[in-house]
């Protein structure tokens, strides 16, 4: 239960919820109930002083059944519980409760205490210490009593009765208790109060971080751990669709991007494997057949020279030497293939390599009754290529061709020629950054097969994302809405939106600013702000000048594919072929014709054909 | 004809050993066969025998170990390796052990009676050079070692290295000697690729018989002989320089030359 992140989460915070608000709502109440007390207890002050004005008169007049009934009315309302007057011996002279009048308060008793601590009697106490809060019994609400001195005055000691003498001070209290049971009442509902709001505030603030931890942590780190768990038992073409922008999104486009990688390794790896144990096999397949071989080619070529007047018998001879013969070309092109597990480039004549692939797949095609054509221009110059590698391209791409043909036959054609092109067009950019070394390539993002590169961009205080088309000079941008053209744009990298636009420069087509972004190891690629002026530039690449290159088309008679196939078929593990194929094929060769710095480019129309055009460099940079 | 040669014929396969000692037997040699390299062994330390053919892929001693076993007993027969795992490595590697010479197996009659018939003219060469004590230490008389800085395949092919990075590539005088005169030498073409221990000229002597000669490095090849075209008795006169075949670009040198035997070791 608590191995869940959003639970440990949500208890987290409950338990800081608690705490402040706890110790919120202890001193609110605290605050609450002094500011309740006080005012009962200015209350029970001025009724002190009310009752001892109002008998101020009859006790000059001596009129102690005024007294006793004024004494008694006041006590009678509701929330007093009693009024006393006490002389200084603390003998009860009045009382709202008839009982008490005439006994005996001890003077060490706790009300009394503040003012007889010393035995001595004080004259002037502040009201706080005066009021004492205390209960009968256990069960009964809490009651507020407040000691008002009654001093002596002028009149008192001149008055007729003569009761009291000059030189006394304080010549009895005025003690009167009212009840705190409302005022309890009123503390208790507060704190019910506070507690409720305190839990409901808990509950709430609990659902809402639930919720959110729910969709921005629970649900995206889950479909990680799906993605995980999908990668860790094999399954690397899952990918994780849903991503937010937060950190969690860009852990699961990297996870994306290294799964990807980690397939393509797998897959050159798997290719490079089944090609060793492939190789493996042949050598032990070779070996073994080879001694048969020997025996039948021996044999038979020996007849061959005994049997030298028998034309008839040499005629039959001669066909099995000549086939055991071939038999021995077959296993030794085996064995060839076995030694191509170790890729080395060469000079290589890309004809020569055609024939070979052609030699391998030329039964199948003969199956399918697929004609062949091929139209090589014999003055190719040699390139500086895997030869292996390079028959392996051609052997899947004829294969494939063949497949789309299937049984009703058709017509692949394969044309090789040299061909010199401007870098404009061509050219790919395949490592992008801004100044910050900040990467600018989007894996996730293609434009015709090639990673884009990703920018921000801002016009009229909009602004989203352009994926800017990574060849040269052919601009198939994607941006985040549709702009008219003549826009002007401004570029940041979307990381930390640091400014790409490069100060003073001026597009020499249309003068709007231009922007720049870094190629490692070749100069800055510059292009023109403003949405539909073509201006690039990129200077490195222009001082190469042209670069010579051989092209080869294989086209195919075949079903072809309609678009959506077209943007997939480099995607590793996708074929259209279900249980035939591995998937793996266009992927790499993909691969291989990236490694020799080449291109290669599909055209496609569904139940048409299908055209693919390979280009190699004819010198490696 | 050859009634007085002693061939041992070792191989794992009883059908090989079977064609292969009916046809040395149609040729009149007393042939010998063994299922392993320890039977040939014993065989070896009994008798001696002018020539052995052995395989190479074979159960417990195979073919490179029986070579140096060979070596290790001092024992000088001539060896013919053969070996139905024919690759390169295994001709150069067979070729660098003493061996003087390699047959891919499926074989037919004629390839294997070609390098039978080398052999054995191989071996009176080797006689001439022993029985003239004299020439022991000069066998310029039997026939002419190939010069110093030269690297040889076997005895039969050479390479120079030449100062601007090509190199010249021949057949040795000794491997001449072992076939009849040169009737007429079919070369590839200048842009082919040639690869060391594989067959990079075909030889027909005048004994009808055709040898192929293989390549000591690989490489690809930018000239051709012309001369020798024009006059095939070059080759014979002047093997070492005038009657050098190709100049190629060689691919990696330095690992195939390690695989060469140095002919600067020939005249100690």
């Amino acid at each position: 239960m608590f191995n869940k992140i959003g639970l440990k989460l949500i208890v987290a915070v409950g338990i800081t919820a608690i705490i402040t608000i706890g110790i919120f709502a202890y001193f609110n109440i605290q605050r609450q109930s002094n500011a309740l007390l006080s005012e009962v207890e200015r209350h029970a002050n001025q009724l002190s002083e009310t009752v001892k004005s109002s008998t101020r008169y009859d006790m000059l007049l001596n009129q102690r059944e005024r007294i006793d009934k004024t004494i008694i009315t006041i006590g009678q309302q509701q929330g007093i519980r009693s009024v006393r007057i006490l002389n200084k011996m603390g003998e009860i002279i009045y009382s709202s409760q008839k009982g008490d009048v005439g006994e005996m308060v001890d003077k060490k008793a706790e009300s009394c205490y503040a003012c007889h601590a010393a035995n001595q009697p004080l004259e002037r106490l502040p009201i706080n210490q005066r009021t004492r809060i205390y209960k009968t019994n256990r069960d009964s609400s809490r009651i507020l009593g407040i000691i008002t001195p009654i001093y002596n005055e002028q009149s008192c000691w001149e008055a007729d009765c003569h009761a009291h003498a000059k030189d006394k001070t304080i010549l009895g209290v005025l003690d009167v208790t009212t009840s705190l049971a409302d005022v309890d009442n009123e503390i208790q509902r507060g704190e019910i109060e506070i507690v409720i709001f305190a839990l409901a505030a808990i509950i709430a603030l609990s659902f809402i971080l639930g919720f959110l931890v729910e969709r921005w942590i629970d649900k995206p780190v889950n479909e990680l751990l799906k993605a995980t768990d999908q990668v860790g038992v094999g399954n690397l073409n899952y990918f994780i669709k849903e991503k937010g922008n937060d950190e969690i999104g860009k852990l699961a486009s990297s996870f994306n991007v290294m799964t990807q990688k980690l397939s393509e390794a797998r897959m050159q790896l798997f290719q490079s494997d089944k090609l060793a144990s492939l190789g493996r096999l042949a050598a032990g397949v070779a070996h073994e057949i080879n001694n048969p071989l020997t025996g039948v080619l021996t044999y038979s070529s020996f007849l061959l020279k005994r049997t030298e007047g028998n034309p008839e018998m040499q005629e039959d001879l001669k066909v099995i030497v000549r086939e055991t013969k071939r038999s021995r070309e077959i296993v030794k092109s085996l064995l060839d293939f076995a030694r191509q597990s170790i890729p080395k480039k060469g000079e290589v004549s890309v004809n020569e390599i055609i024939d070979q692939a052609v030699a391998v797949v030329q039964n199948q095609l003969n199956i399918n009754q697929v004609k062949l054509e091929k139209r090589t221009d014999k003055n190719l110059p040699k390139i500086t290529a895997d030869s292996n590698q390079i028959q392996q391209v051609f052997i899947n791409l004829l294969v494939n061709a063949n497949d789309a043909i299937g049984k009703a036959g058709g017509t692949i054609t394969i044309t090789t020629s040299a061909i010199s092109l401007s870098p404009y067009g061509v050219a790919q950019i395949k490592k992008a950054t801004c100044p910050k070394r900040h990467n600018l390539v989007d894996n996730e993002f293609k434009i015709e097969g090639v990673p884009s590169i990703k920018l921000k961009a801002k016009f009229n205080g909009q602004e989203g994302l352009i994926h800017l088309d990574p060849v040269y000079g052919r601009r198939a941008h994607q941006y985040f809405k549709t702009f008219d053209e003549n826009k002007k744009l401004s570029v940041f990298c979307p990381q930390c939106n640091i400014s790409l636009i490069e100060e003073n420069s001026k597009c020499p087509k249309c003068g709007s600013p231009l922007f720049s972004i870094e190629v490692p190891g070749e100069s800055n690629f510059q292009a023109c702000t403003m949405v539909g002026c073509d201006y690039q530039k990129w200077d490195s690449i222009d001082e190469a000048g042209k670069k010579e290159y051989i092209e080869i088309k294989i086209s195919d008679t075949g079903c072809g594919m309609d678009r959506d196939e077209l943007l997939r078929i480099f995607e590793p593990f996708y074929s259209t072929k279900g249980q035939k194929g591995t998937g793996l094929g266009l992927a790499v060769i993909w691969g291989i014709i990236d490694n020799h710095n080449g291109s290669i480019k599909v055209d496609s129309e569904v139940n048409k054909g299908t055209v693919f055009t390979l280009r190699l460099p004819m010198k490696q940079r | 004809m050859h009634s007085n040669k002693n061939i041992l014929v070792i191989d794992d396969e009883q059908v090989v050993l079977d064609a292969v000692k009916k046809i040395l037997v149609s040729e009149n040699f007393n042939v010998e066969e063994s299922k392993d390299a320890t039977d040939a062994l014993k065989k070896i330390d009994k008798h001696k025998y002018d020539l052995i053919l052995c395989d190479i892929m074979m159960p417990d001693i195979d073919g490179f170990k029986f070579l140096d076993e060979l070596n290790h007993r001092k024992n000088d027969t001539p060896v013919i390796m053969t070996t139905g795992y024919s690759t390169v490595e295994n001709a150069v590697n067979s070729l660098y052990k003493g061996a003087i010479d390699f047959i891919p197996k499926p074989f037919t009659v004629e390839e294997l009676l070609n390098s039978i018939f080398r052999g054995i003219k191989y071996i009176e060469v080797q006689k001439k050079i022993s029985s003239n004590n004299v020439s022991k230490h000069d066998p310029t008389l039997a026939y002419v070692p190939c010069p110093t800085k030269y690297f040889r395949l076997g005895y039969a092919s050479w390479v120079s290295i030449e100062k601007k990075g090509s190199a010249l590539i021949g057949i040795t005088d000794l491997f001449l000697k072992t076939i009849s005169s040169v009737l007429d030498i079919q070369l590839m073409k200048t842009d082919e690729e040639i690869i060391q221990g594989n067959p990079c000229a075909q030889i027909s002597s005048t004994d009808l018989l055709t040898h192929s000669v293989l390549a000591p490095v690989s490489g690809r090849i930018i000239e051709t002989n012309q001369e020798l075209q024009k006059n095939k008795t070059i080759i014979e006169k002047d093997p070492y320089f005038e009657g050098w075949l190709y100049r190629i670009i060689p691919n990696d040198t330095k690992y195939e030359l390690q695989r060469l035997i140095s002919c600067s070791s020939d005249r100690i």
